[in-house]
Order: C-alpha cells, then structure tokens, then sequence
C-alpha cells in the first residue's frame, strides 16, 4: 500500500461502518478465549456485536497444520449488528497455515497482524507453502504488521523463571493486549477474569496478564503511520450495558426457564456429540429444575426423555445429523403415545460424519418427514441466538399444549456464535400449564380422549390415583386406547394425529415480514441461523433502491398460516438455505408455487455480500424462471 | 389407602390376554399378580415398561401404569421414568431378543449404573412374536426359520452377561415353579438398585421344552439346585446332591451326598461373593444343575439417589431462574 494510502486509511475507519475482527491460529493457540475475552470487551464497550467461533474437529491437530487452524470473528458496530460479518477488516493470524486458510477471510486493504515466529522453513512446510508469504507479493494491498510474538512473550516473562512451553502459551494473551490497544480498549475486565479463572493457578494468571500488559505496550511504541486508527469507540446508542450470549447458553437458559415456568424439573437426555454437546455441559451445571442424563447412545438419549415424558417430566434431548437418525424410531413412538417432548437438533454438515463444526441447514427434510408410517410432528427453528432462549419456551408449550414430540432445528453456527443478549423479563411470561385432564362422558379414564380444540389427549402420570392406564406403539382405539386393528380406528386415529400437528397453526400469531412490502419485486423466504445475513442483505439493497422482501419462518411445520398466500403476491420468491433447497421443495410441494433456492452447501454461513449479488442476480432474471 | 388388601386379581386389566394357550408367560403373569399383591403398592404407583415382543406384552395385562414402548429400549425408557418421579416401582419386562440382542446395549447400561428398576428377562431362547428364528439365547445347533441348518452361533449366558456388566442383583427363576418365583420376585423388588431376573420361560410353539427338566415341575429339583443364602448347596428330587467349591479351580463340582467324606464340604451359598456368583453362572446343564434364586446381591448406591434427585421438582421456580438470569 502507497504511502498516501496508507495516510488516507489512518484518518481513521469510518465510525458509522461496523468493524470485522477475526483470530485465526493453531487450535490449541487459545483463540477461542481470545476472541471470546475481545467480544466481552466489545459488549462493555456497549457495541452491538454478533460472534462466529469457527474451529476445527480435530481437538489439538498436530501444531501448524492446514487442518488445525481455528478461527473467531466478531463484527461490531453503533448499528444493529446482525452477522459476524463476511471479510475481516482485521486478521490476526498465529502462524503460517492461519495466515494461507485465512487471508481469503481479509478484505482487499484490511489490516493484517502477523506472528513472524513460525514463518520458517518448518513452519512453511507445515502449511504447505512453498515461499514465505511475508517475503514475496502475496501481502501486497494488506496493511501488515509483523510482530515475533513468541519472542516477546518470552521476554515479558522472563522474570517468573517459567518453562519455554508454559510461557509461549501466554501469547495469545499477548496478542489480545495488542489488539485492545489499537482499539482503546481497557484491560482491567480481561484482568479481572483471568485472576478468578485461574484461581487456583496464580502463576498462570500472572503470566497472561503480564504477556497482555507487555502486548499493550508494545503497541505504544509501533511507528503511529503504520497502525490504522481503530480506536472509535461505536457505541450502540440504544443499548444499557448487555450480557453476551450464545445460542446454546440462550438455550440452556431457555431449559431453566420451561422448568421454572412448569414448576416441575424437566429432563434432559443426550448423548455426546458436536457441536450439541455444549448443551449438554450447560445444563449439567445448572442447581435445580434440569435433570440431566447422558445416556448410553442416541436412542436411550430419546427413549429415556419418552420415558421421563411418560412420568409427568417433560422430556428434552438433544442431538446433532447422525443422532438424529437415530432417535428416528423414538420419535414415531413419541408420536403414537402422544407424550410431549422436546428434540433439538443442532444440524452440521453430512451426511454422515460430515463436518461436525460446520453448519448446514441439511435435516429440514429428515425433521419434517423423516420418519416411518405418517408421524406429522411440529418442527420449529430459532432465527439469532436470543431467539434460542424464547424457542425453548414457545417448544415446550407447543410440546404439552399438543402432546407431541416437537423438533426444534439449531446448527453448529446459531450454537457457537453470541451475541449481545437483553436479559429478558421473565416476570412477564405467564406460567406453562399442563392440560386439565377433561373427563370426557361417565366412567373410566379414557388416556386417548381428545380435547375438542386442540385433539390433544390427557396427559396423566403414573403416580396419579384412579387412572392407571396403559400406552404403547400398537395402534390405538380412539378414546379408550386399548389396542386396536380396526381400518376405520385406524384411519380416523391417523387423520387426528395430522389434524392435531395442523391445528398449531390455528393458533400462531399471523405471518409478518421482516422487511420490505407486499408488492415488492421477490421475496426472500428464510429459516434459522441465515436469519442475520438475509435481514442485513435485504435491507442494504433496499437502501440501495431494490424492492426486496423478507419473511423468516420460525415455523417449520405445520407451516404458517398465510404463507402461501404471502408467496403468491410476489413475481419471485426464492428461499435461502444451507442446503440445497430443501425449504423451497417443501413450499413447491405444500403450494404449488414456483419458489427456487440460493442454496449456499460449504459449511459457512451466508456473507451477506454473496446473498447481495444472488438475490439482485434473481432481480434480473424473468419472471418465470 | 386402601381399607382392603388387594389380591392378586385386582391387579389384572381388562385386556384379553393374547397368548398362545400354554405358554410359559401365563405362568409368570400369575405369579407377578401374586407378588404384587404381596407388596401391597397401589397400582397407581406401579409402572411396567416394555419392550416389543410376546413377553413385552406383560404390561397391557396389568391393572399398573403400563408402557409397551420399542424394540429393546425398554431399560432406557424405564431410566427416563425413574429419572422423573424416583418414587414410583418400576419394572422392566422383555425378552431375550428384547434384552440380549438390539437392546443388549441399554441392558449392559442399566445394570451397570444400577438405576433402581427390576428387569426381567423372559428367555425363552426363541423369538417368539416373529415366528420362531434363533435368539442370542439359543443353543448352537438351533433349527429355525432362519437357521434351517442349524445355529452356530455361541449363545449368551444372561446371568454371567448380568454380573460382567457390574449388576448388583441378579437372579434366576423359572415360570412353571410357582412358588419359587414369587420369592425371586419379591426379593427382586426389595433390591434398591438394578435388579435382573432371567425367568427360563417356555414357549410352546416355537421352542417348547428348551429347557427340558428345569420348568418341568417333576423334574425340575434334579435339573436345577435352589440357592438360599447361607444354605448347603443341596439338589435332586431326593436331597441327595450337591455341590462343593474347588478352591483350587475356582469352580463347583456336582456329587453325590452320599459319597462324601465330609458333609462339611458341601458349599454354603455366599449371594455376596462375586467370584461365587461367576463359578455359579458357568453352571449350565447337562453337566451341571442350573442354579436357580439369587445368584448375587451386594450393596452399592442407586444411580437417581446418587445424582441427587428426589421427588418430581427442585424447588427451582422463577426466583431462581432470575438469580441465573
Ligand atoms: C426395530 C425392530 N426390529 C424388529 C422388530 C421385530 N421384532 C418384534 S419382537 C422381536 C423379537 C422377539 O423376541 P424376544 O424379544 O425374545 O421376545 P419373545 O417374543 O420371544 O417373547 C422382533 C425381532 C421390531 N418390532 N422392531
Ligand atoms: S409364540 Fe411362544 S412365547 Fe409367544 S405367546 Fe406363543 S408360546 Fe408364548
Ligand atoms: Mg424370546
């Protein structure tokens, strides 16, 4: 970069645009924690924000390697936030193969931060690059800034007479006490956590912070000309000072709440797996109202969670693709016993073992129609990690309401990324209630009567006196729900099990938009975790003058009132979707309606400037493609 | 509650009962109702989970709670409901294909966690509901539908497959010994922990006499040796046999009374020892008499207990959740 470029760029970045941030290094780098530390500085420096921890399967892959890179991107501004962002305005790259998987993530111009210690011939090797690319033209239009890391680490922390490998494992808190001196950023907050997290271990946190005092100061003495002006503070006017929160803690949260709400301990039942173990983990943590189980595999994860249902509890698990496959024959009794339960899918990318960490939006299909025999069941998907917290309430009542099994549709991004969460007022959410059971006519308890609204059956539990009754996967004669082979039984009991799963849609609240006008030029139809790239892409070309709408569907099946309505007043409508358009065979199919797909298949999420180009690229197109 | 003892019969359903007129499930069903009624619970506080298949349909035969759930997965089922409400009874009933084969895994798990239910197997070495093809339990050389020529497979020992797993109750019984297998039962019940019962069961269409003498009631004292804890290992129709422990192999040996040196030798029953308990599940007929009772019962914490639940609700209420909030 030319001098008077260079000059022009340290005016400062534009206080109004929002700022991409992203780490990248070894995963056993600790850049996680970084980031995780730098997004927590950016909520008490009362930004919007919106992170995206995007880490390898491997645990600790062997060090350097292509495959062992883990990243973190944070993008945050004085607007609402809605994605982490799609190019970084900052990299900080830990070592050479962080440096060859990430820079694709810099925009052309964006500041780039470099650990030179493992630029050698071995750490070049590692990454597979045959030059080094701080020495040839490969940085050529970034603003680079080198910096031997590891040297100055080890300098730092002379003193406290550590191990080489201890010391250099601060570094990354080096790099963090760099990072928040080119934004202005304090460090007493990060200080203050290190010292309760390691506890126990004084020396440790005596060593972070010492490396992050040491990389702060460091910046003060960098050449001012060759750091870009990062220090405007952005502050989100709207906002009091706010909590940051990740789709699996806003769901954990969303578990304690149903418990509190109900006011009777739920139980949580899963089996290992990523990225749905985190769920796990914290609710395992939690004091009271969650009972958690990690089950023997999958399908004692479901069946147990039946189980619990069966008790009176109300049963959750949780799973990722391959565990969901196998819940597959629970769910089916789940829906023949007519029990409530809770089934969260957290998708990544398959089939198979896939990509564990990445996410896909790939079990739409397998949700909805995924099972034998016809076992309609709800399928519901939150849109931002707040909404992970208010989706967990909305299942539950929809669980109990309807006695049934309800399929709740995460991913691995919604799980892992965070964002600034308003604490919500729960003294504002009325009460979960069970169903009374309604006796219906003389005599005994009838455990497949059906109120007249909803056709949900009673649910009674063992322990209740006077109703002992027996359930069970055969099929069952209405009412009294004694083992049936009748055609008739049959057939009725089918068509009530559907009617039952369409009637929730009676009681939805009726579809909005998100954005844009009934007689706009398309309609972008969106589902899940896409919900922040679609919102920001479509209000970007709005201001740009296109006409653009956006609905986003929560509600999966049955699906919304008023949503084929909707579709039919646009010349275009197009789902987005990390799939290969699975919501729109499923609207062609409900509707008949001609709607087409941006899939997007790479285990990334949307950047909102490729949705941009794909929906103006539709806007060109005729009508009846 | 109840001014009136309930009796056996209170404890049936409604339901016609779909056997197959004969079969060894009826026997049992009439001795549960008997043990039942001895326990005294109501059964508004007795839950029968299920799994799928002729034994599986237990439950719909009871005037208890009932869950005739999936193929195999009845333990994990049954692990739910004790998760949510620890206090109800909860009994777990299949067969040997529903224990041993695709739900061998949530059996192992089960036993092995020591989750407070009472699992019995009823082992008829045949899967019973599917027409009659070999089981996990059947013997090798079984000819079946799906083995014309006969099975070569090594059939599991359920009892030793019970004590691998780390299970702290296990017994045995037989359906036709009716008053044999209510004490099982009850001791059974009594078990706070995981308690496994194979209950040798006779399917009459499909593998009628797999037991030969041991569910013969005649025969039965000869085929098998009725084990009571601190009692001489005695059997046979005339008292006459018994078994003593070789110290050296770690292994029982038949013999006649008679023939013994000293009455001493005959092993007294040890339900608490392990390594007894191992010596006496390797006892498999011809050779041997099939060891009927409590093979092994030892002390260890309840799983649900262990974990801390009680009741239904932690008191966990919307002051709580703020304070986490
Ligand atoms: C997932 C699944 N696979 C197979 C079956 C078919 N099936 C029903 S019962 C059974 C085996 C029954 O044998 P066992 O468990 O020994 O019980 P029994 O009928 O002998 O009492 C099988 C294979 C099923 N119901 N579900
Ligand atoms: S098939 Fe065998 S096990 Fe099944 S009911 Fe008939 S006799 Fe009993
Ligand atoms: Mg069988």
């Amino acid at each position: 970069m030319s001098e008077t470029a260079l000059a022009a760029e340290r005016q400062g970045t534009d206080k109004a645009q929002p700022l991409v941030v992203r780490f990248a290094g070894d995963s056993g780098d600790g850049i996680q924690l970084a980031g995780y530390e730098f997004a927590k500085s950016t909520a008490d420096a009362r930004s919007d924000f919106m992170t995206f921890p995007d880490f390898p399967a491997e645990i600790r892959a062997p060090t350097g390697t292509l495959f062992g890179v883990s990243a973190f991107q944070i993008q945050f501004g004085a607007d609402e936030v809605l994605t982490p962002g799609d190019r970084a305005d900052v990299l900080v790259a830990f070592n050479p193969a962080a440096l060859a998987t990430n820079l694709q993530n810099l925009k052309p111009g964006g500041v780039l931060i470099v650990d030179e210690t493992h630029f050698d011939a071995r750490g070049l090797k590692k990454a597979k690059l045959d030059v080094n690319p701080l020495e040839d033209r490969t940085l050529d239009g970034y603003q680079v800034i080198t910096v031997d890391v590891e040297k100055r680490t080890l300098e730092a922390l002379k003193s406290l007479e550590l191990g080489r490998k201890q010391a250099v494992r601060a570094k990354n808190f080096w790099v963090l006490g760099l990072v928040y001196w080119m934004f202005a950023r304090p460090l007493g907050k990060t200080q203050d956590w290190l010292n309760v997290k390691f506890k126990k271990t004084p020396a440790v946190a005596r060593a972070n912070i010492m490396a992050m005092k040491a990389g702060h100061a460091y910046g003060e003495t960098l050449e001012i000309s060759a750091v870009p002006d990062l220090t405007a503070p952005r502050v989100a006017k709207h906002k009091g000072a706010s909590r940051i929160i990740s789709g699996a803690r806003a769901m954990a949260l969303g578990l304690a709440a149903v418990a509190a709400l109900g006011r009777r301990d739920i139980v949580f039942c899963s089996y290992p797996i990523t990225p749905a173990s985190t769920l796990l983990h914290a609710l395992a943590r939690l004091e009271g109202g969650v009972r958690t189980f990690q089950a023997e595999d999958e399908i004692a994860a479901a069946t147990a969670a039946i189980g619990a249902s069966f008790a009176g509890s109300l049963g959750v698990t949780a799973s990722s693709g391959p565990g969901l496959s196998l819940k597959t024959e629970a769910l089916g009794l789940g829906v023949a016993v007519e029990l409530p339960l809770i089934v969260i899918d957290v998708q990544r990318g398959g089939p198979s073992t896939g990509m564990p960490t990445k996410p896909e939006q790939s079990d739409l299909t397998m949700a909805i129609h995924g099972r034998h025999g016809e076992a309609p069941l709800p399928v519901l998907a939150p849109a931002t990690p707040d909404d992970c917290f208010w989706i967990m309430i909305e299942a539950a009542r929809i669980a109990i309401e309807t006695m049934s099994p309800v399929i709740v549709l995460t991913d691995a991004y919604l799980a892992n990324a965070a964002s600034d969460w308003e604490i919500p007022d729960i003294d504002n959410v009325p009460d979960i209630d069970r169903p009374r059971v309604k006796p219906d006519g003389e005599g005994e308890f009838r455990p497949f009567a059906r109120d007249p609204l909803t056709l949900a059956r009673p649910w009674v539990a063992p322990g209740t006196p006077g109703h002992a009754h027996r359930i069970g996967g055969l099929e069952k004669a209405k009412g009294s729900g004694h083992i049936s082979y009748d055609p008739a039984n049959h057939a009725e009991m089918t068509r009530a099990r559907a009617e039952k799963i369409s009637r929730i849609a009676d009681r939805l609240p009726a579809i909005e938009m998100e954005d844009g006008v009934q007689d706009g030029d398309i309609l972008i139809i969106g589902w899940g975790s896409t919900h922040g790239s679609i919102a920001q892409a479509v209000k970007e070309l709005n201001a740009e003058g296109a006409r653009v709408s956006h609905v986003h569907l929560r509600h999966l099946w049955p699906l919304p009132r008023g949503l084929e309505a909707l579709i039919r007043c646009f010349p275009r409508a197009v789902t987005a979707e990390l799939n290969t358009g699975q919501l729109s065979s499923i609207l062609r199919s409900e509707y008949l309606a001609p709607v087409t797909c941006i899939s997007q298949v790479n285990g990334q999420p949307f950047y909102v400037s490729d949705l941009k180009a794909e929906i103006t690229r539709r806007l060109e197109t005729c009508v009846h493609e | 509650m109840n001014e009136m003892p309930l009796k056996p019969n209170d404890f049936g359903s409604d339901q016609e009962v779909r056997w197959c007129p004969g079969c060894g499930d009826y026997a049992i069903l009439k001795a549960m109702k008997t043990v039942l009624a001895d326990i005294g619970r109501s059964p508004d506080e007795i839950v029968f989970v299920a799994g799928i298949g002729c034994a599986a349909r237990f439950p719909y035969y009871l005037s208890t709670y009932g869950f005739h759930t999936i193929h195999g997965r009845a333990a994990a089922v049954a692990t739910g409901v004790k998760l949510a409400n620890p206090d109800l009874d909860v009994w777990v009933v299949g067969g040997d294909g529903d224990f041993m084969s695709i739900g061998g895994n949530h059996t192992l798990h089960a036993l092995r966690r020591n989750v407070d239910l009472n699992l019995l197997l009823f082992n008829n070495a045949i899967y019973g509901l599917t027409k009659g093809q070999y089981s996990p339990t059947s013997p090798i050389g079984t000819r079946s539908p799906s083995t014309p020529g006969g099975s070569v497979e090594q059939p599991v020992n359920p009892v030793r497959f019970a004590l691998g797993c780390g299970a702290k109750f296990v017994a045995r019984a037989a359906d036709t010994l009716q008053t044999h297998l209510p004490v099982v039962l009850k001791r059974a019940h009594a078990n706070k922990g995981a308690s496994f019962v194979e209950i040798l069961q006779n399917c009459l269409v499909y593998n009628d006499g797999a037991f030969g003498a041991i569910n013969d009631r005649s025969e039965s004292q000869e085929a098998t040796v009725r084990l009571e804890h601190g009692q001489p290992m005695i059997f046979g129709k005339e008292n006459d046999k018994a078994l003593l422990f070789n110290k050296r192999t770690c292994r029982f040996e038949a013999a006649k009374i008679a023939g013994l040196e000293n009455r001493d030798d005959i092993a007294i029953h040890d339900e608490t020892s392990l390594e007894r308990a191992l010596a006496l599940a390797a006892l498999e007929q011809p050779d041997f008499p099939v060891p009927l009772g409590v093979i092994y019962a030892a002390e260890a914490p309840e799983f649900i207990e262990a974990r801390g639940f009680s009741g239904t609700w932690s008191e966990w209420d919307r002051e709580k959740l703020k304070a986490l909030l």
